[in-house]
């Protein structure tokens, strides 16, 4: 008898390209990808995916919000509308602005620390189209309140935004996206460079889980002056 | 072909009856008005139709006028002054009809009318009779044109008044309204008999005013403003919906008054390999649904105050058209900012902060680097004075603390992140 995993694989191979699987993940070209700019970590991933949900989680200071504020950077530049559903209300414009997030071209929605309302907010941005990219920060919600998010939320937002334009950029502590992010990446600090008295820059390390990489990507932030 | 009303002392409601009719109306005079008649025939008939038709649309509104059709304005005026009841005046048969009206019909200038006068001239048939070479010789440009009048060939275009543009409707109830749902229907025609008005002038709305006088005789207002001139009736309906969801009126509606303000509509042009956006109506639909999510005042986009405190912004309702941020080499480390700061406990050591313990934050603090000292507003109630410190915690992560030097206490305001 068959293990039950090359019986799936075997099923799928059969209806491939017959039937959109309503669980499967459409693998994008490379029109389909936004380029963040950062050479090492776009050499990881191979670019942010359109209308797919990639997942960016590690702990505080490892990378997430300078890589998505980066991946924003990139979309306006491009003239695309973007939006920062704002979990905890985290966002600092100007951060932003530094990192060269056109900010006339940025939508930010505050919710208080209410992830029902970021949820909310974030399908009702994606229904409502138009939008080059749109994330969703619970980087700073409670692990529990995070872990409390159902999973039909998260495939929720996966069907909404499949077969659009749109970048679904979610920034976590934690994994919660689960099957229904079709990249997941971890960031880890690595330290910082410290010169007369003053933070230069942070180094960083990113990993791609999803699809899952053994390589690493080391890359860096420079502080603001 | 053009028909003229004429009635002393009913000025506003012949230019009223007259737009009955048809969208170009010129007023003549404070008792008479032109109105364009052409292309009425298909519509209605044979000129005398017409001209008894407006008579009986004239005489509904209480006014007793003459009406006369003529293939000139100036023929149809003067035989509406001239005649009683309806006239109609055949084409080249346009001198042989005013014959018989007095000279004063045509209001000449003081001097001329004296001339004729003494002329023994007194009818426009005496002065159609009047050679063209004599009369502009004695009587110059004026009495040419007075002679073109009388002959009824003077040839001009009109020169119609805009209509009064009154973009309101109201409704008064025979039974006061307490339910939101019969209210949406009332809404939906209004907004859909504005936007018809909008789309016949080829407008578009860039305000909705919407007030709800209500049973205890308190008015109830709603203003929205558009970011873009709009004419969608649906948006329209679903903006002021949402509107009255979160701030419903206190009583029972009694009258429904609707409101937009006019504007020339937006005419975009985007290029073919410019980026999709968000249709402004759909966008601003969105908007206004968050909005009744997460409350209007934490949706828009953010502007930089123009202060040097720290995380302070702005927030601006819907987007702007773009500034072209300078994007630099590289990553810049952002800053993940705790509104509000989380209060600290900091153990210092030599004048430098050794260890921070805040809600989430705990750890000895391997590197330093401040204190930057910031200050301002020490002419005002919000006044700031503080020392900001970059910290390396044990377990790597960076922080922004700061001394509040007029509080004497530690807040952490923020993660690099």
């Amino acid at each position: 008898m068959q293990p039950a995993g090359s019986r799936k694989i075997e099923l799928e191979s059969l209806l491939a390209g017959r039937f959109d699987l309503p669980l499967g993940i459409r693998e994008a070209d490379e029109s389909e990808r936004l380029l963040v700019g950062l050479p090492e970590l776009d050499g990881l991933t191979g670019g942010l995916e359109r209308g797919a949900l990639t997942e960016v989680f590690g702990a505080a200071s490892s990378g997430r919000t300078t890589f998505a504020l980066r991946a924003l950077a990139e979309a306006t530049a491009r003239g695309e509308i973007c939006a920062w559903v704002d979990t905890c209300d985290n966002l600092d414009p100007a951060s932003a602005a530094a990192a060269g997030v056109d900010l006339d071209h940025l939508l930010w929605v505050r919710c208080g620390g209410d992830a029902e309302r970021a949820l909310a907010s974030t399908d009702l941005l994606l229904q409502a189209g138009g939008f080059g990219m749109v994330v969703l920060d619970i980087a700073h919600l409670d692990g529990r309140a995070a872990w409390r998010i159902p999973l039909v939320a998260w495939f929720r937002l996966r069907r909404v935004i499949e077969n659009t334009p749109a970048i679904l950029l979610v920034l976590s502590r934690t994994p919660q996206a689960r099957q229904c992010a079709s990249a997941v990446l971890e960031m880890r600090p690595r330290g910082a460079a410290w010169s007369g008295g003053l933070l230069r820059e942070t180094r960083l390390a990113a990993a791609s889980r999803k699809p899952a990489r053994p390589a690493e990507a080391f890359w860096r932030a420079q502080a603001i002056g | 072909m053009y028909a003229a009303i004429h009635a002393p002392g009913h000025a506003a409601s012949l230019v009223a009856c007259a737009h009955e009719f048809s969208p170009l109306v010129e007023e003549t005079s404070p008792d008479t008005v032109v109105l364009d008649a052409g292309g009425l025939e298909r519509l209605i008939g044979p000129p005398r139709e017409i001209a008894g038709l407006i008579a009986r649309a004239v005489e509904e509104a209480g006014i007793r006028a003459n009406v006369a059709v003529a293939s000139n304005c100036d023929a149809a005026v003067c035989a509406a002054r001239g005649f009683a009841g309806v006239t109609v005046v055949p084409l080249k048969a346009e001198a042989k009809i005013l014959a018989p009206l007095a000279v004063s019909i045509l209001s000449p200038p003081a001097e001329l009318a004296e001339t004729l006068e003494r002329w023994g001239i007194r009818t426009l048939g005496e002065v159609a009779a009047l050679p063209d070479l004599g009369v502009a010789a004695r009587l110059g440009e004026d009495g040419l044109r007075l002679l073109r009048l009388a002959r009824g060939e003077n040839q001009r275009p009109l020169a119609p008044a805009e209509a009064p543009a009154v973009y309101q409707e109201s409704i008064e109830l025979e039974h006061p309204l307490e339910l939101l749902e019969p209210l949406l229907f009332l809404l939906a025609r209004l907004t859909g008999e504005l936007c018809a008005r909008l789309t016949a002038r080829g407008l578009a709305a860039n305000e909705l005013r919407l007030r709800l006088k209500l049973e205890n005789q308190a008015e109830h207002a709603v203003t929205i403003r558009l970011p873009v001139p709009m004419r969608a009736p649906g948006t329209f309906r679903k903006l002021l919906q949402l509107e009255l969801e979160g701030n419903p009126p206190q009583s029972p509606i009694t009258i429904v008054t609707l409101a937009v303000e006019p504007a020339d509509p937006r005419v975009v042009q985007r290029g073919l390999f410019v980026p999709q956006a968000p249709e402004p109506e759909k966008l601003e639909l969105t908007l206004a649904r968050i909005g009744a999510i997460v409350g209007r005042e934490n949706v828009g986009a953010p502007e930089l105050a123009d202060t040097h405190r720290a995380g302070a912004f702005r927030l601006r309702r819907g987007l702007g058209p773009g500034r072209g941020a300078v994007k630099p080499e590289g990553a810049r480390l952002a800053l993940r900012r705790f509104r509000p700061p989380l209060a600290a406990t900091v153990v210092e050591d030599n004048g430098r902060p050794a260890r921070v313990q805040a809600r989430g934050v705990r750890g000895v603090v391997l590197r330093s680097a401040g204190p930057w000292r910031t200050a301002g507003d020490w002419w005002r109630d919000t006044i700031w004075d503080r020392d900001e410190w970059d910290v390396a915690l044990k377990d790597g992560a960076l922080y922004l603390v700061c001394f509040d030097r007029r509080a004497g206490a530690w807040f952490v305001e923020g993660a690099y992140d």
